[in-house]
């Protein structure tokens, strides 16, 4: 039977379609998948579910009856819950509190804690999740916390759980443990919806999956007649012929190498494990892999936000291991960050002052300690005459530019001064097509100069359109590394999913 | 037997100069609770001050001058969370007109009410009675020393608990600490976030009311321009002191109420300039700001 039936669910934000004609049905019962790499649109389907956003056209059955979801309360009062990766729990109040927020028991105006109290220990033991109701949240552990949240969910007598990412904050123990607390819950008469991007965990527990991707239903599978490998190759697409943008490579002299790089995640386990990887001029290497494999840390690694455990990075000769950001940018090093609008950018400043950010300080643009601002802002005009940026002026407020225009001020500036190595993330997230077109030519244009390039991507097309190069980055180790022309999809989905390289049929 | 009269007296005055200062104390507490730094106190208990003594005169009776008070203050922190919710006003400015706005409100109605400048004494009007509990009074030296105050001193004592109670144990408290912790959070549960700012900062508001009419008609009843002192300020740093604990920030309050007793005491037997004195409070408040970032500091470490 249909529990939940979401019908051409279409979501615009400003410059993106997040979700495009999606339907998306849940039945009674199951655990379901919903996988896709990020921003391909399911936290945006999640939250329209869960009355955070409203749809702008589609329709949602829930339970047999058409349904409007105004807010989280509205979703709450139907049965919905949801476990957000970000706790909602307030740290000073006791779990008991926490778990009752919002829907106290009263006795006059006050809380009347003993009966909630009361009433959350036979919810913990009916579902077998320990907790001590009198505990303040502040001192539980992250995995304990997580549990207070699926808690918060049944107290309310939430029978649709969506499940945000929820084992990307857990220990492998507690993920473990997670999964069979969710296996218990669907027992009991609930269902649900398991948002991920790894693998494993939908083989592990799920009965279906849907995938997205950007912003599109690619399909809806049983997990029992489908493998990691047609998942991975779901998400990252397989739908269009690519568009050979190279020509034939003629690596220079090495640019950028990490020797057995190895690097802990903000929980303090091991992310990277001994990464090596070489990066020639005149050639994009690019790094495949699904999300969450360490592609995040490797990049905070290379521009120095995060500490190596072991191993050395250089850059040209120099060794730049123990360089900051800003010393490593000085030997050549340069990078268009994941998330443009956090990293790349400061949205509430100019364009002519984001473009300044990496040079202000040093002659000539600057004496002693003044900023020439006049240079600077001529500086910035060319700058986006050369790259296209389309804005009425240099004095532009960047958080009002489309996201193109966004990600040309942000090239602009790593690309002035001809960098030996440019490090790309998702660089073309979120543009429209003739704007990721010109990132591509622009990475081609770099790479026939003689930079070298390493082009993160959880976008396959991208990857095989425009690198010399492929490395598959699994489980924090660097699993595979082929020539662009001898790698097929059906390798690099293999790859992608954990199997070796003798498995993938890869002769490298 | 003169150096225990000596020590009842401070005694006796700290509790009597501090119940001002744990009234807006537990005003500041509420704010600090639902997250909005309350500079505004200072302002909305001159207003209090100023309509205790101004229409308890025109009703005559100080008591009505009370209950008048508190409901003006509750009314002003109506206004200031109106301008810092819906009006959206920066918190910290809109805190300052509010203070400021006090100061040269009461000074300029002083002048056209009155006709005076600086200060106004009423003639013919008695200011709250001093309360003497049965059968405590007469204790010997307690008697003085804890039960023989001005009524809204053992209001003050009252309001600590009852501020503990109503955060800790109230479905509004709850839910006012909840907002200040974490809006969204609150938000996702169907808390009202405005409701809890409106509900915590009328109910401060309620509090200055009282602390105001506890300088002006509380011992004496007289108005004096800008006679709050700074004291919303101390109030406010016995809060950040105390990290929003109630007992904790009382406690602070009583040690400002000493150093102030101490002071007037000291002023009046020693050759030392007065202004040194009068710099002790203060001092004391510098002092303990300082021992907060310390142990913010040791708490990181």
């Amino acid at each position: 039977m249909t529990y939940l039936s979401m019908q051409g669910i279409t979501k615009y934000y400003p410059g993106v379609v997040a979700n495009n004609a999606v339907t998306f049905e849940v039945e009674q019962g199951e655990i379901h998948a919903l996988v896709g790499e990020n921003g391909a649109g399911k936290s945006t389907l999640m939250k329209i579910l869960y009355g955070l956003e409203q749809p702008d056209a589609g329709q949602i059955a829930f339970d047999g009856q058409q349904v409007s979801i105004p807010n989280p309360y509205a979703a709450i009062r139907m049965g919905i819950g949801m476990v957000h990766q970000h706790f909602q729990l307030i740290p000073s109040l006791t779990v008991g509190e926490n778990i009752a927020l919002g829907f106290e028991t009263r006795k006059g105006l006050f809380v009347d804690q003993k009966t909630v109290n009361e009433r959350v220990q036979a919810l913990s033991q009916q579902y077998g999740l320990a907790v001590d109701p009198t505990q303040r949240v502040a001192d539980l552990s992250v995995g304990i916390r997580q549990r207070v949240e699926i808690l918060k969910m049944l107290y309310r007598d939430a029978r649709l759980l969506i499940l945000d990412e929820p084992s990307a904050v857990l220990t492998p123990q507690e993920v473990d443990t997670l999964f069979d607390v969710i296996q218990n819950l669907v027992q009991q008469g609930c269902t649900a919806i398991f948002i991920t991007h790894k693998l494993r965990e939908v083989m592990a527990i799920c009965q279906r999956a849907t995938i997205l991707r950007r912003g599109e239903v690619v399909g809806t599978l049983k997990v029992a007649e489908t493998t990691p490998t047609e998942i991975a190759r779901m998400m990252v697409g397989s739908d269009v012929d690519t568009v050979q943008l190279t020509s034939e490579s003629h690596p220079g002299p090495l640019q950028l190498q990490l020797e057995n790089v190895s690097a802990e995640d903000d929980r303090r386990l091991p992310v990277l494990k001994g990464i090596n990887l070489s990066i020639h001029g005149g050639e994009i290497v690019g790094l495949a892999g699904v999300e969450g494999n360490g592609q995040h840390e490797l990049l905070e690694v290379l521009i120095g936000l995060r500490k190596l455990r072991a191993g050395t990075i250089t850059i040209g000769d120099t060794n730049v291991t123990a360089f900051d950001g800003r010393k490593r940018r000085e030997h050549g090093l340069a990078l268009i960050p994941e998330d443009r609008n956090h990293e790349g950018l400061s949205n509430d400043l100019t364009i002519w002052e984001n473009m300044a950010v990496t040079r202000y300080y040093r002659a000539p643009q600057s004496q002693g300690s003044v900023m020439r601002i006049g240079r600077l802002k001529d500086a910035a005009r060319d700058l986006m005459k050369r790259f296209d940026v389309r804005a009425t002026s240099h004095d532009t407020v960047v958080g009002t530019l489309s996201g193109g225009n966004a990600q040309k001020v942000v090239i602009a500036r790593e690309l002035a001064d001809t960098p030996r190595a440019l490090i790309a993330a998702q660089p073309t997230r979120g543009l429209d097509i003739g704007a990721a077109r010109f990132v591509h030519e622009q990475l081609v244009d770099l790479r026939n100069q003689g930079v070298g390039i390493l082009l993160i991507s959880a976008d396959l097309d991208e990857l095989l359109a425009v690198c010399d190069r492929l490395v598959v980055l699994f489980e924090g180790r660097i699993v595979g590394s082929l020539r662009r022309q001898d790698a097929t999809r059906e390798q690099l989905g293999l790859l992608m999913a954990g199997r070796t390289t003798e498995q993938a049929g890869v002769v490298s | 037997m003169e150096f225990l009269d000596l020590i009842v007296n401070v005694s006796a005055s700290t509790l009597r100069l501090a119940t001002p200062l744990i009234l807006v104390a537990m005003a500041g507490l509420l704010s600090y609770q639902v997250g909005l730094i309350n500079i505004a106190l200072e302002g909305l208990m001159l207003i209090g001050a100023f309509v205790a003594v101004v229409l308890g005169v025109a009703a005559g009776s100080a008591w009505t001058g009370v209950l008048l008070a508190a409901i003006a203050g509750a009314i002003g922190g109506a206004f200031f969370a109106l301008f810092v919710t819906d009006l959206r006003a920066d918190l910290i400015v809109a805190g300052l007109a509010m203070n400021f706005l006090a100061l040269g409100g009461t000074a300029y109605l002083l002048q056209i009410l009155f006709n005076v400048q600086g200060s106004y004494t009423p003639a013919d009007f008695a200011s709250l009675p001093v309360l003497d509990i049965p059968g405590l009074s007469d204790m010997p030296f307690l008697g003085k020393l804890l039960f023989r105050h001005s009524p809204l001193v053992y209001v003050s004592w009252i309001i600590i608990p009852l501020t503990a109670i109503f955060l800790y144990r109230t479905v509004p408290g709850i839910h006012i600490r909840a907002v200040g912790e974490d809006p969204e959070a609150a938000r996702t549960v169907g808390i009202s976030v405005r409701g809890m700012q409106y509900l915590a900062l009328v109910l401060g508001g309620l509090l200055c009311g009282l602390a105001g009419a506890h300088l002006s008609v509380g011992d004496l009843a007289l108005f004096r321009e800008n006679m709050t002192d700074g004291r919303g300020f101390i109030a406010l740093a016995a809060v950040y002191f105390a990290a929003g604990r109630p007992r904790l920030a009382a406690l602070a309050c009583l040690l400002f109420g000493f150093f102030e007793a101490l002071q007037f005491r000291l002023q009046t037997t020693s050759n030392i300039p007065t202004q040194f004195f009068q710099m002790m409070p203060y001092l004391m408040v510098v002092i303990m700001l300082v021992a907060i970032s310390v142990r913010k500091e040791w708490q990181k470490g």
